[in-house]
């Protein structure tokens, strides 16, 4: 047994022709935010403060779909939700619709530690946030808040319009929006799957389990549609069998139950973490739909996915540690 | 095997010294609204159907936290939840933060068919029910004279309650009200299903009393206040808060698969081993024409019917 992390910057439809200038700022994203991970455990931070620190991280970094390089409605603007769960106690805490909140997951967490309750959203979890800062006089545990021009990255403006072209609501972002008059890229090939949400999972060596899912949604989604990353049981869950954060379709993690389904059926059906992440991901969720990442309180890790790739790394006391996109198998 | 079905109008701590004043009026509206659900699966309406026109009935009545008598936010507004879901395609619907819309139980079908989406909440689903034009009326329709006593009595105990025992009427000392000051009634929901095997559950609820403005409960969240699949279909009621926790909903139709325990087994250890006491209750049914209506509470407003002639309306446990 030892600690264990895992991170993911969202599964879909990415495509193995990905440009290498495309390609290098995730993967270098992913080994930055895992070494962070791996760094925290490393000095014994409990797991919930790992995943939040991770999380923070990557909401930070504009190539994935969360905090700043959020996707955007159809109305152009950012709502970004985030969910955090402490596989101890199951004490939790979740936001939606938030639009100048820079780190989501902060808020999350300060939803489950200072209020009765768990899920906060729009005005009243923006309202919630300038209240806590107003309270600590000045920037207080990372609740930051700022123009919501600050997420706004001109990639994500290019990939509405070209979802707005095409009518279509997208995971979020296929390999990339069009640019200029590059011939490379496959934009929105099948118009479907995408990348989407950041999300960590962590087990420290007595076992204590954490995760937290943070994204910005879908592209051209409704104002106003909540996704599976704030819903606990769908895209986070953590008990003391193990932590699970899923990305992909939310329509469909909602629907599976994602995140639960992994810890039920370790639990009422015996099931390792391996097996149980592969059935719900291979066997009860449509392809080309969900990925996730899970640890468990053995110091297990998985990363299973059902679309072309997932954003993905991971590592474990031991020494072991990979970031990647695609499996390296054939795909099932 | 043959049709079921279960409602409830909220469990928590109903004082078996609940006056009749106040006991008579949810009994009656149970019977209604269960009569309402019979009459739809005799005349072979689908379960999804039955659960929204049920819950429809529920969230009109004022008595219930739903609809209209929803109880307060801690700006004295409401906002009002639910969710539907049809077990036999498991497709979804929930909204959240509703101010005017009459139905939300509606809407949520609505966001269900007519969106590529599962939930939509505060101006978003607002809006979506303009461009639907669903019935919506101004807050002060949902608005009742107890759960604004509710809610003044609430914030004099800084509390947040789960809904209502009830409120002190004038001088009366027969209602203990707010003795615990902790669980109350909450939601309303409804699961079907018909002689086919075809499920459905709904969920709908104004939440908690003095609540922030934005929090969300269980009652809109798939596989915690609603969930149904092809196994059964369940509806739950209580603590918002340790509902979410612990995916109530879906760990009974999980139970029932992954570990093939009836759903009479099922709901009993979710409601009895897995919530802390005072906190749940549910009613569900299976796909064989079971019902269960388990709860931790000291009573929940229920009501049920099954095919073969049986129906029941009560509070608390024969026992």
């Amino acid at each position: 047994m030892g600690w264990a992390i895992a991170v993911h910057g969202g599964a879909g439809d990415i495509s193995r022709s990905l440009p290498h200038d495309r390609r290098q700022p995730r993967e270098e994203a992913l080994r930055h935010c895992l070494q962070i991970g791996v760094e925290a455990l490393e000095s014994n931070l409990p797991p919930l403060d790992v995943v939040e620190l991770v999380v923070r991280e990557l909401e930070n970094i504009p190539h994935f779909n969360a905090g700043r390089g959020s996707v955007l409605t159809s109305e152009g603007t950012v709502e970004m939700e985030a969910s955090i769960m402490d596989g101890n106690t199951m004490r939790c805490g979740a936001v939606s619709g938030l639009t100048t909140v820079v780190n989501a997951v902060s808020l999350a967490r300060l939803v489950m530690e200072k209020t009765p309750h768990i899920y906060l959203a729009f005005d009243g979890a923006e309202q919630f946030a300038r209240e806590q800062i107003h309270l600590h006089c000045r920037i207080f545990q990372g609740v930051e808040i700022v123009d919501s021009s600050h997420f706004i990255t001109p990639e994500n403006v290019e990939r509405l319009k070209l979802a707005k072209e095409a009518n279509r609501v997208q995971i979020d972002y296929n390999a990339q929006p069009i640019q200029n008059d590059t011939k490379k890229e496959k934009p929105c090939a099948n118009g479907d799957s995408q990348i989407g949400t950041v999300g960590c999972v962590a087990v420290d060596s007595h076992g204590n389990l954490a995760s937290a899912t943070s994204t910005g949604g879908l592209v051209n989604k409704m104002s106003g549609r909540i996704g599976d990353t704030p819903v606990i049981g769908a895209g986070t869950y953590a008990n003391e069998l193990c932590a699970v954060s899923a990305t992909g379709k939310g329509e469909s993690i909602i629907r599976g139950t994602v995140a639960r389904d992994v810890a039920a059926l370790m639990e009422f059906k015996g099931l390792s973490l391996k097996e149980a992440a592969d059935c719900v991901v291979h066997e009860r969720t449509p392809k080309g739909t969900v990925g996730l990442i899970a640890v468990s309180a053995a110091g297990e890790v998985v990363m299973s996915f059902n679309t072309t790739g997932m954003f993905r790394g991971f590592a474990t006391e031991d020494g072991y540690s990979e970031v990647a996109i695609w499996s390296d198998a054939q795909v099932e | 095997m043959g049709w079921a079905i279960a409602l409830h109008g909220g469990a928590g701590d109903i004082p078996l010294s609940l006056t009749l004043g106040s006991r008579w009026p949810r009994e009656e509206a149970l019977h209604h609204c269960l009569q309402i659900g019979v009459e739809a699966l005799k005349a072979k309406k689908p379960p999804l159907d039955v659960v929204e026109l049920v819950v429809r009935e529920l969230e009109n009545i004022p008595q219930f936290n739903a609809g209209k008598g929803s109880v307060l936010t801690n700006k004295g507004t409401v906002e009002m939840e639910a969710s539907i879901m049809d077990g036999r395609t498991k497709n979804c619907g929930a909204v959240s933060g509703l101010k005017t819309v009459v139905n939300a139980v509606s809407l949520a079908r609505l966001v269900m068919e007519k969106t590529p989406h599962v939930y939509l909440a505060f101006h978003g689903a607002e809006e979506f029910a303009k461009e639907q034009g669903v019935e919506t009326a101004d807050s002060s329709h949902f608005i009742t004279a107890e759960n604004v006593e509710r809610l003044k009595q609430a914030k004099e105990a800084h509390r947040v309650q789960i809904d209502y025992t009830q409120p002190l009427q004038n001088g009366t000392k027969e209602e203990t009200s707010n003795s615990n000051g902790e669980v109350q009634l909450g939601t309303v929901g409804c699961v079907a299903v018909d002689s086919y095997g075809n499920l459905a559950s709904a969920t709908s609820t104004g939440g908690l009393v003095n609540k922030r403005v934005g929090r969300i409960g269980d009652s809109p969240i798939i596989g915690a206040g609603t969930y149904a699949n092809e196994l059964c279909a369940v509806s739950v009621t209580g603590e918002g808060e340790a509902i979410l926790r612990a995916a109530v909903a879906r760990d009974v139709a999980a139970m029932m698969e992954f570990k093939g325990v009836s759903l009479e087994e099922a709901a009993s250890y979710v409601i009895h081993d897995c919530m802390p006491k005072g906190t749940a209750g549910l009613v569900a049914v299976s796909a064989t024409g079971e019902v269960a209506m388990p709860y931790n509470t000291t009573g929940m407003f229920r009501a049920c019917a099954t095919e073969d002639g049986y129906s029941e309306v009560a509070i608390w446990s024969a026992s």
